[in-house]
């Protein structure tokens, strides 16, 4: 995967500093990497290590202070740069599932009838084709969050930008989920960005996993996942899996413990 | 014992204790002087009997239990008030009881007041005879003495000439911080003023002080007001995330405000909107009271003048019809505009 010359996704030494009442505060600091075409980038780190800001930038929804964040357009320009999966769901409670799931296309200006064609078609993938005209409302978390990861997905952009997808769901229909996640992605090989704070998740999905510290959010480490695919839940149950586990743990338990004690 | 039996024996008991209260006092010939402290004690034992009923009510009927009670107790209330004014507990001038009410109501709607021109619904069964004789002009002619559909008219105009500008204001006021910093003084001073002391300054403005424009312009000024504030708060309080998403998915202003902005704001709106129609409501019965040869407030203040309580009554009665015909149509558009809320 390193070896593809031209990266998806390319940040050079990019910055972000908010001004607030009481100076400067630096959510992101020199945050350098490269994420190919078709890879699982997952980020890790303790709470306000501003991984969901470096997101927001590369989704466009927040200016970069300083640096370089691109995402290298496709062969066709009107597909869209990157769509994003919020933790809080953001499927417009106003419309109905598959409106909501037909929402980018819309937007582009695709005909009705195809929208809803090729919303109606994901529906069918994640099992929630008899709830296409129910509202948000009347739909589980779990369904909701499966109807705003295939807003995404429909709308077809070069860069998914998963920002904690699953971190609202009960610990059930976050496993249900995140097997979901992994057939998905196996069969899309979409390039993704997925932020969490679970160390599980980020090593069950990602082919990269990148570890950040807090206040400044910097990257601490980078690790290769070497566990083939296809995975399932079972992969949790390798020896390598632990491995990983571990070796990343020891490393984040001691920036948590950082984390804490500059809050108080 | 039962519950059921514990319950059954309980309700006979007060039963008999309001019967044996009255009665006790009509034999000792005291009734009338202890009337009002023994309906109120009536109403309270009242209570406790239908609550001790209420736990035995079965699932299936408990729909038919509840509207009984919603619906009863008011009944019972008109019954109670029509009583004590045939036994002279109460004055019928400050209270005239239902039926007389009911009989004025009826009085008003048929009857044609030659003095003020007026009639309260404009006499709808003689549309045919002016249709023949006078086509859709004369049908105009007989509805414009209506009490009912001047207010209504007034209501409605101001309403959308208020409404519309002001939901439209609101949401650039919600959007554009530069327009909001600029305004929201004025509309929070504007807003605690009683909108009726404008009514002097608007007729002031109209070549015909005492028409229609003022009238409509006042309560058009109150509905403005209120459904800017409201339209702004509702745009403000959108999940910031909403908009993060319809940015995200590529909207442009336009798509952001037809499929993001508005049905984001629009919980609030319609709460707005359901004050502005008692406010509107209170200002044009304020304006009918002060300035107007017609209406329903006109016609409440009318019997005033002329003394006649049964008709002021009635009058209130018509006012409270409007309001929750009004509120009525008001639920209904939010039905139709609004699917996704239960």
């Amino acid at each position: 995967m390193a070896s593809n010359p031209a990266p998806k996704i390319s940040a050079r030494n990019v910055t972000k500093v908010y001004e607030t009442a009481s100076g400067h505060m630096t959510a992101v600091d020199d945050f350098t990497l490269d994420v190919a075409e078709g890879e699982f980038l997952a980020i890790v780190g303790p709470s306000g290590c501003g991984k969901s800001t470096f997101l927001r930038m590369l989704a466009g929804l927040e200016d970069v202070s300083s640096g370089q964040l691109t995402i290298r357009p496709g062969t066709d320009p009107k597909t869209p740069l990157n769509s994003v999966v919020f933790q809080e769901y953001a499927i417009f409670p106003w419309k109905t599932v598959i409106q909501n799931v037909a929402f980018g296309l819309q937007m582009r200006g695709v005909s009705e009838r195809e929208r809803l064609d090729v919303a109606q078609g994901w529906l069918d993938r994640v099992g929630l084709a008899k709830f296409a005209d129910h509202y948000p409302h009347q739909i589980s978390g779990g369904m909701k969050q499966r109807v705003s990861i295939v807003r995404a997905l429909a709308n077809d952009p070069e860069v998914l930008l998963m920002d904690e997808p699953l971190g609202a769901l009960d610990a059930q229909t976050r496993v249900v989920l995140q097997e979901e996640l992994l057939r998905i992605w196996e069969e899309t090989r979409k390039t993704v960005v997925y932020i969490t704070h679970s160390l599980e998740e980020a090593v069950l999905l990602g082919d990269r996993v990148v570890l950040m510290s807090a206040q400044p959010g910097r990257i601490l480490e980078v690790y290769d996942i070497d566990i083939p695919r296809p995975r399932s839940i079972e992969t949790m149950n390798l020896p390598a899996f632990a491995l990983y586990r571990g070796a990343i743990w020891d490393r984040l338990s001691a920036e948590v413990t950082r984390a804490m004690e500059m809050q108080q | 014992m039962t519950p059921v039996q514990q319950d059954r024996r309980a309700v006979l008991g007060f039963l008999l204790a309001i019967v044996g209260l009255h009665g006790a006092l009509t034999l000792s010939g005291q009734w009338h002087d202890w009337a009002w402290p023994a309906i109120a004690v009536s109403f309270i034992v009242l209570v406790l009997i239908c609550e001790r009923i209420g736990r035995h009510v079965p699932l299936r009927a408990r729909k038919i239990y509840e509207r009984t009670l919603a619906l009863g107790f008011p009944a019972l209330v008109l019954a109670v008030w029509e009583m004590a004014g045939a036994m002279e507990l109460i004055s019928p001038v400050w209270f005239p009881p239902p039926s007389a009410i009911g009989r004025a109501l009826w009085d008003v709607t048929v009857t044609y007041d030659r003095f003020s021109e007026t009639s309260l619904l404009g006499r709808p069964w003689l549309i045919p005879q002016e249709f023949r004789a006078g086509g859709l002009a004369g049908v105009g002619v007989l509805l414009s003495e209506s009490h009912v559909l001047a207010t209504i008219g007034r209501v409605f105009a101001g309403f959308l000439l208020g409404a519309i500008p002001g939901i439209l204001l609101g949401v650039v006021m919600g959007i554009n911080q530069t327009v909001r910093l600029m305004l929201d003084t004025t509309l929070a001073a504007i807003y605690v003023l009683p909108k009726i002391a404008i009514f002097p300054v608007v007729m002031l403005m109209f070549a015909d002080p005492f028409g229609e424009g003022p009238k409509i312009v006042v309560v058009a000024l109150a509905v403005f007001v209120l459904m800017t504030i409201n339209t702004m708060t509702g745009v403000r309080t959108i999940e910031p995330v909403y908009l993060m998403a319809g940015r995200n998915y590529g909207a442009g202003p336009l798509q952001m405000l037809r499929h993001v902005i508005l049905p984001g704001a629009l919980p609030v709106i319609f709460a707005g909107l359901r004050i502005a129609l008692g406010t509107a409501m209170i200002v044009i019965i304020s304006v009918e009271f002060l300035r107007a040869k017609q209406g329903v407030g006109f016609m409440t203040y009318y019997y005033w003048e002329v003394l006649i309580p049964e008709k002021m009554y009635a009058g209130l009665v018509v006012v409270m019809i409007l309001g929750v015909t009004l509120t009525g149509l008001l639920h209904w558009l939010q039905r139709r505009l609004m699917p996704w809320k239960r």
